[in-house]
């Protein structure tokens, strides 16, 4: 009931949101174009958003997701830019495509693996093991770039972040595709009902008979696989891989994880929730663009909003009591 | 019990002393530079900014809280302050720079505290909030372009040196005058953690609130202390970098929070709160100043940094955990 108050709020801000930008920018807001522009625009922040979801539902936290993103992409685009050739078509560049994503994939899950086995068989607090892996991650990929960034891809795969099918974008059909899997993780199998008692209550949680490391291990597994996904997409959009790419990303995203009702103690959080948060920044960030303000009072805004959508919440709670 | 703690913790930073050592004597054999005057002296200057932070975030961390604004704070602190010196001309005085950078800072976390404070909201909401509310409205409203002109005191400042000598090949090497600010905080916070009512407050504040209140002491003073104390040292950080580069960015700085924080964590403070000393501080500051300035000495390719810092958070933190997994304290922000 708590959780619904909060969703509903947000719902009423966002929407007020949108119709002051439209109403602010009127005839530029409510157009097909800027629509399509916005949905190239939200998506990487949406799924970075989703994936720290995860983890802060148990009451973790994933600090390492865009360093996860850029390795994957950067081994990605290492695949793509060595064995296909500029002039490749058809299918032995399909087949190299495939092999870059499913390596971005893979890296995505070894990461997150990597994460899960330092923080249960390691025993070191997750904020402390993913600030730890950021770093190392970050590193390998300077490591292996030694610094500059891989561009160049086939136009296949460019098409996956600036491509579009009928009238939809790309990114935002991936976007929607990912967040109702992971609402169907989280609402509709064991494993999700179990990350939500896990976040309430460990011991409870290990008294039900739940394998906590276990569980711990998946959640950082499919955080490091929505990272690695996340990365694919950048890299697509942009046409390029870079060690330190999107790196204001990590608290952005945290921003929206929490402004969506995920408490940072564990135990709560949403899709939906996630979902409107992040409209509501991408709405903020398109007007105030058309505006013509610069992008800094679009992230002044960001923050105010995230101030007043929780003292709202502790005001309502403080009257219900 | 107490006992037992203490001693763990002083073999946590005997540990780290160790390894701060090894580093050093590896470095050194491998390129006597390490050794040097002019060397040592180049590592404590870079230590005074992130060192003054991590004082700042070591109090925030013992009272149970996560601070990630004191970089944005540090930055609007020094924008503003050399804006304003500029723009009324008091352009010769160096208290007035310090006083009002961290005045400035001391304000923002005022902002921080009274959220905290008032709404009970947690701290990692809080100053993630005001990071971007500090950082967005100093690039909307104030500036964004650098200034290169820093008013005269802030360069004389600069350029302020203890223990000066002429090297052989007529080089004049000095050791920053910064390090004396850094060194009055050091001891302010040892004092204030170990000997003060305050700093009592604040560990058990940081270990159980509820049994803290109960015990007599006011938080919500403590917290406004917390927080107002944690922005006014930014703010001198901040002026203080502004100085050591000779131009006040409004895009430096930020960033590098979690870096201090790992220093900090990496010194045996505790993440979820009630645990940590300055002198671990002070060696985690240190050893990562010390690995991110000295690996091309080692000849090793600057774009091992990265890698190296995170090896050494991991292993740091890993040594200290105690060896239950099934005792992880769940909640971690």
């Amino acid at each position: 009931m708590k959780r619904g108050g909060h969703l509903f709020r947000l719902l009423l801000i966002t929407a007020s949101i949108f119709f002051t930008m439209s109403f602010l920018n009127a005839g530029k807001f409510l157009t097909v174009q800027n629509f399509t522009s916005m949905s190239f625009q939200f998506p990487e922040l949406g799924l970075f958003a989703l994936a720290i979801m995860f983890s802060l539902i148990t009451g973790g936290i994933d600090l390492s997701v865009v360093s996860i993103a850029n390795l994957a992409g950067i081994l990605a685009a290492l695949i793509m830019t060595r064995f296909i050739s500029p002039d490749a078509s058809g299918l032995p560049a399909l087949i190299w495509i495939i092999i870059a994503i499913l390596t971005a994939l893979l890296t995505g899950f070894f990461a997150g693996l990597f994460n899960g086995l330092l923080i249960t068989r390691g025993g070191i607090t997750p904020i402390l093991t993913t600030l730890g892996t950021m770093q190392l991650y970050m590193g390998i990929a300077y490591v292996i770039t030694k610094g500059p960034a891989v561009y160049g891809y086939p136009e296949l795969f460019l098409s996956l972040g600036n491509g579009s099918i009928w009238f939809l974008p790309l990114p935002l059909v991936l976007f929607i595709i990912t967040a109702l899997l992971v609402g169907i993780i989280l609402n509709r199998s064991r494993f999700g009902f179990n990350l939500y008692m896990l976040g309430t209550n460990e011991t409870a949680a290990k008294f039900s008979g739940i394998s906590i490391n276990g569980m711990l291990v998946k959640t950082y597994m499919f955080s490091g696989i929505l990272s690695a996904l996340t990365g694919l997409l950048m890299i697509a959009r942009t046409n390029s891989a870079k060690a330190d790419y999107g790196s204001s990303y990590l608290l952005q995203a945290v921003l929206v994880a929490i402004l969506g009702g995920v408490h940072p103690s564990g135990g709560f959080g949403t899709v939906s929730g996630v979902v409107i948060a992040v409209f509501a920044l991408q709405f903020l960030s398109s007007g105030f663009n058309m505006l013509h303000f610069s992008n800094f009072t679009a992230e002044f805004t960001w923050g105010m909003l995230l101030l007043v959508v929780m003292v709202i919440n502790y005001l309502m709670k403080e009257r219900t009591n | 019990m107490r006992v037992l703690t203490k001693k763990k913790l002083f073999q946590h930073r005997f540990f780290l002393f160790l390894v701060l050592l090894i580093v050093s004597v590896t470095i050194g054999l491998k390129n006597p530079v390490f050794f040097s005057l002019s060397n040592i002296y180049d590592i404590l200057k870079s230590s005074v900014v992130m060192g003054l932070f991590a004082v700042g975030v070591l109090i925030v961390i013992i009272s149970g809280g996560i601070d990630i604004s004191f970089t944005a704070i540090a930055a609007c602190s020094m924008y503003v302050t050399s804006k304003l010196l500029l723009a009324t001309g008091v352009t010769d005085s160096l208290v007035a720079a310090f006083m009002l950078a961290g005045f400035t800072g001391l304000l923002l976390g005022i902002f921080n505290a009274l959220f905290i404070s008032r709404f009970k909201l947690p701290t990692l909401i809080v100053t993630l909030g005001t990071a971007s509310i500090f950082r967005g409205f100093m690039l909307a409203f104030i500036g964004t372009t650098i200034v290169n002109n820093l008013p005269q005191s802030l360069v004389r400042f600069s350029k302020l040196a203890l223990f000066e000598q002429t090297l052989p090949n007529g080089e004049i090497i000095g050791l920053s005058f910064s390090i004396i600010i850094l060194l009055i905080f050091i001891l302010f916070c040892w004092i204030l953690l170990r000997y003060t009512i305050l700093g009592r407050g604040i560990y058990a504040m940081g270990g159980d609130p509820v049994a803290a209140r109960r015990a007599g002491f006011n938080l919500t003073a403590i917290r406004y202390f917390i927080y107002g104390f944690a922005g006014f040292i930014s703010g001198l950080a901040g002026i203080i970098y502004a100085s050591m580069m000779r131009n006040a960015n409004p895009f430096d700085l930020v960033g590098t929070e979690l870096v201090v924080i790992a220093a900090v964590v990496l010194g045996g403070a505790s993440i979820t709160g009630g645990k940590g000393t300055v002198t671990g501080t002070v060696l985690g500051v240190l050893l990562l100043v010390i690995i991110n300035n000295s690996l091309i000495m080692l000849n090793i390719p600057s774009y091992w940094q990265k890698v190296a810092i995170g090896l050494i958070i991991l292993a740091g933190t890993a040594a200290t955990v105690q060896r239950k997994v099934t005792e992880r304290q769940g909640k971690l922000v």
